[in-house]
């Protein structure tokens, strides 16, 4: 039986992938070891960097902290995008929109009714209320999106999801519902300004009044700052690794649920809907129904990523929701490869560390290490540059607006895994869809071959 | 209905074997023997003076037939007959113009495909469609009616999760008893983009299969096969149908047609041209006419 399985992924390519695959079945089964892997790659990444920078030890733990923040938020919305893309083919180019669906929802079923001055009025409801409203939300506007979409192809389903996206920010953005009542309720959107979010959650473990650290630590907040103080760790650093450690749950409780969705006969529908809608149907599965329910469950899931990532932040507003987040999400998808949830955990991690912060470190260490002068106001400057073989106005210019940089780099990064790694970093993963292992369970004669026991049972 | 049909497709049925057409209609306790999966006898699919118009296009003109419950049935006729058309209006890939289908006295005409599906008339294509990134055995497993795993919460949740994974494991066993039948289960674990033509004939008709169909369409399921895999797959469809399954057949290849079916209609410019045995197919002027021409 194995030999069997490995042929198939030889044939799969020319002589370089299956060279690649042979490299890949070495690399450690497990695919916690695989990630955590990765992490620690990043990891050893950064503290050099940033010894390099000459950050002391609260720097480098801050600096570790934001990498696991944003490899985190985006490991979220790429599982919760995977789901959708990976599995049913489902074309959602409106990630940044459901996500603030959910944040803002949340926001305004939370926020204090009467709030202190220049706050937005909310209708006061505890926290758990407004995620799971959030989540609810995100869940019916994706619906809302999906059912006349699913009638037609895939191509249309981005199409409206990315102007839906757009819609929603735009909405959020207008002055129209900046303050509104509805059933004498005041609640509003605070348009431009944004709208407060709850204080986070995690401050209460360590403050006996979470929106005042000032007012006094907790007995938890006491001993937890007290042993981080002596190795030099302040309590800023300490209440924001206990949340990114939060995050990192979170990505966890993802993998977990959409790996069991992704390992089952609903799973195994959706793979049939992804690769040929009308195979499935003519076996007698209703495709509309899983197209909805998947998208469904797509979005309130990025509704939660929203909520975990800005909902975070004290203040949302629409700017944070443009569609260029939509695109870093199938970025970090692609490069770990879209179908696979290991993948997008790996893909989220490395787009955060590699693309997303990366450049920004290698900023500071150019500048700090080569004097590059000031970097040149146009381009066509820093191109005459070198004319006279001078590449640094060009290095100076480039370095000198660093978001500009990440998108030329994601453009190159995106370029080269579309011709090179169409399946992602990870190659081509043989994940079975199923809820037990479909290896030939052993007879008592035992004619079969193999003795594969029930690998993907839990 | 019955005054107007009076047309030959309808003439040709009854003058065939009238009684048996007469006996179908009081069978009103079918839904419950049907949900016991016991097969009424009779006849299990029955099409009407079926039509589909594609604008001003007429693709199926008033075709009419019924199949017998375990029967090897063929459908031919010249390219742009009707057959795949008639096919796709059977099965709901298009919502016929006019015309009923029936299976076992249950109205199907213009249900959607699943909902076809689900009520055991399961089809194959003339170009195999199987999943190609998916296993042999994922293929297969897609197939089953009735899996608990395909509700959402199901599953997810922990405790349900286990009576999921119990199903699972005995749809695998029929899963993996069906590929022997087959003798494809030397591929269960391959992808099915890799299989040969052939394989791929075999693979549809055993997911076919496993929905445990009442009535099984092969559009073609011979063409590009070699001779030895043709009888395999002739010999299964034999054993099949001793076991109670009904098949359609849709096939170019004549030999095959008159040999192994034991009825077989014919189909010219949307209409049946005649429906009998394969010896008086044969003969029939008006079939020469239209399509065999010197082929016999």
């Amino acid at each position: 039986m194995d030999t069997v399985t490995e042929c198939g992924c030889g044939q799969r390519g020319g002589p370089m992938s299956s060279a690649t695959e042979r490299v890949a079945a070495r690399l450690p089964d497990n695919d916690a070891v695989l990630i955590l892997g990765v992490l620690f790659g990043l990891y050893v990444g950064f503290t050099v960097l940033g010894m390099a920078l000459g950050l002391d030890i609260a720097g480098l733990a801050s600096t570790l902290q934001r990498i696991t923040f944003f490899a985190a938020v985006y490991a979220l919305l790429a599982l919760a995008l995977n789901l959708q893309w990976g599995y049913a083919g489902l074309l959602n180019i409106g990630v940044a929109g459901f996500m603030a669906v959910g944040v803002y929802t949340m926001a305004m079923l939370t926020a204090p009714a009467s709030p202190a001055a220049g706050g937005v009025p909310g209708l006061g409801l505890p926290l758990w209320v407004g995620v799971v409203g959030g989540m609810v939300a995100a869940a019916l506007v994706g619906a809302l999106a999906a059912l006349p979409a699913l009638r037609l192809k895939a191509d249309y389903l981005a199409i409206v999801t990315l102007g839906l996206s757009e819609i929603i920010r735009l909405t959020y953005n207008s002055t129209t519902f900046q303050t509104f009542s509805i059933a004498g309720a005041d609640l509003g959107t605070g348009a431009s300004q944004g709208i407060q979010t709850p204080t986070n959650p995690v401050m209460a473990l360590y403050y006996t009044t979470p929106s005042s650290p000032a007012a006094g630590t907790t007995g938890l907040g006491e001993a937890v700052f007290g042993f981080f103080g002596t190795l030099g760790l302040d309590e800023p650093v300490v209440v924001d690794w206990t949340y990114t450690i939060v995050l990192v749950i979170f990505v966890g409780l993802f993998y977990l649920l959409l790996t069991r969705v992704g390992n089952s006969p609903f799973g195994r529908v959706l793979k049939a809907i992804r690769e040929d809608e009308l195979v499935a149907s003519s076996l007698g599965k209703n495709t509309n129904r899983f197209k909805i329910k998947t998208f469904m469950l797509g979005c309130a899931l990025m509704g939660l990523g929203g909520i975990l990532w800005q909902g975070s932040q004290e203040l949302v507003n629409p700017a944070l929701f443009l569609p260029i987040i939509t695109f870093y999400v199938f970025i970090a998808l692609i490069i770990g490869g879209s179908g696979s949830n290991t993948g997008s955990v790996i893909g989220g991690a490395l787009f955060a560390g590699l693309l997303f912060e990366g450049p920004t470190f290698v900023r500071r260490l150019v500048q700090q290490t080569v004097d590059l002068g000031g970097a040149p106001n146009t381009f066509t400057d820093a191109i005459a540059a070198l004319g006279s073989l001078d590449v640094g106005p060009l290095l100076a210019y480039a370095l000198a607006d660093v978001s500009s940089l990440r998108f030329v780099l994601v453009g190159v990064v995106l370029v080269y895994l579309v011709q090179n790694r169409p399946d992602g970093l990870l190659g081509h993963r043989k994940e079975t869809a199923a809820a037990v292992s479909l290896a030939r369970e052993r007879t008592a004669a035992g004619q079969t071959d193999g003795g594969a026991t029930e690998a993907n049972d839990e | 209905m019955s005054e107007t049909d009076t047309t030959d497709t309808r003439a040709a049925i009854e003058g065939e074997n009238p009684e048996e057409i007469a006996d179908i209609d009081p069978e009103e306790d079918s839904d419950v023997e049907r949900a016991a999966r016991e097969i009424p006898p009779g006849r299990p699919l029955r099409v009407d003076d079926l039509r589909m118009e594609f604008g001003g296009l007429t693709a199926v003109d008033g075709a009419g037939f019924a199949i017998e419950e375990g029967s090897l049935t063929g459908l031919i006729g010249p390219n742009g007959a009707g057959k795949s058309t008639t096919f796709d209006c059977i099965t709901g890939v298009h919502r016929p113009t006019g015309g009923s289908v029936k299976l076992h006295n249950e109205e199907i005409t213009g249900l959607q495909p699943h909902e076809i599906a689900a009520r055991g008339l399961v089809r194959t294509f003339q170009i195999t469609r199987e999943l190609q990134e998916m296993t042999v055995l994922e293929n297969m497993l897609l197939a089953p009616r009735g899996q608990q795993g395909e509700a959402l919460w199901r599953a997810v949740l922990p405790g349900v999760r286990r009576s999921v994974q119990a199903q699972e494991r005995e749809l695998r066993e029929r899963a993996w008893e069906t590929l022997e039948f087959f003798e494809i289960d030397h591929l269960a674990e391959e992808y099915a983009g890799n299989l040969s033509g052939g394989q791929r004939k075999l693979l549809e008709m055993a997911r076919a299969l496993l929905t445990d169909p009442e009535v099984v369409l092969l559009d073609e399921p011979l063409a590009g096969v070699n001779p030895t895999l043709e009888r395999k797959l002739l010999e299964r469809i034999d054993e099949l149908r001793e076991q109670g399954y009904t098949f359609l057949l849709v096939e170019h290849d004549m030999d095959v047609i008159m040999e192994n079916c034991e009825r077989v209609i014919v189909m010219h410019q949307g209409r049946v041209l005649a429906d009998d045995a394969p010896a008086a197919i044969r003969e029939n002027e008006q079939v020469i006419d239209a399509y065999l021409g010197a082929n016999v």
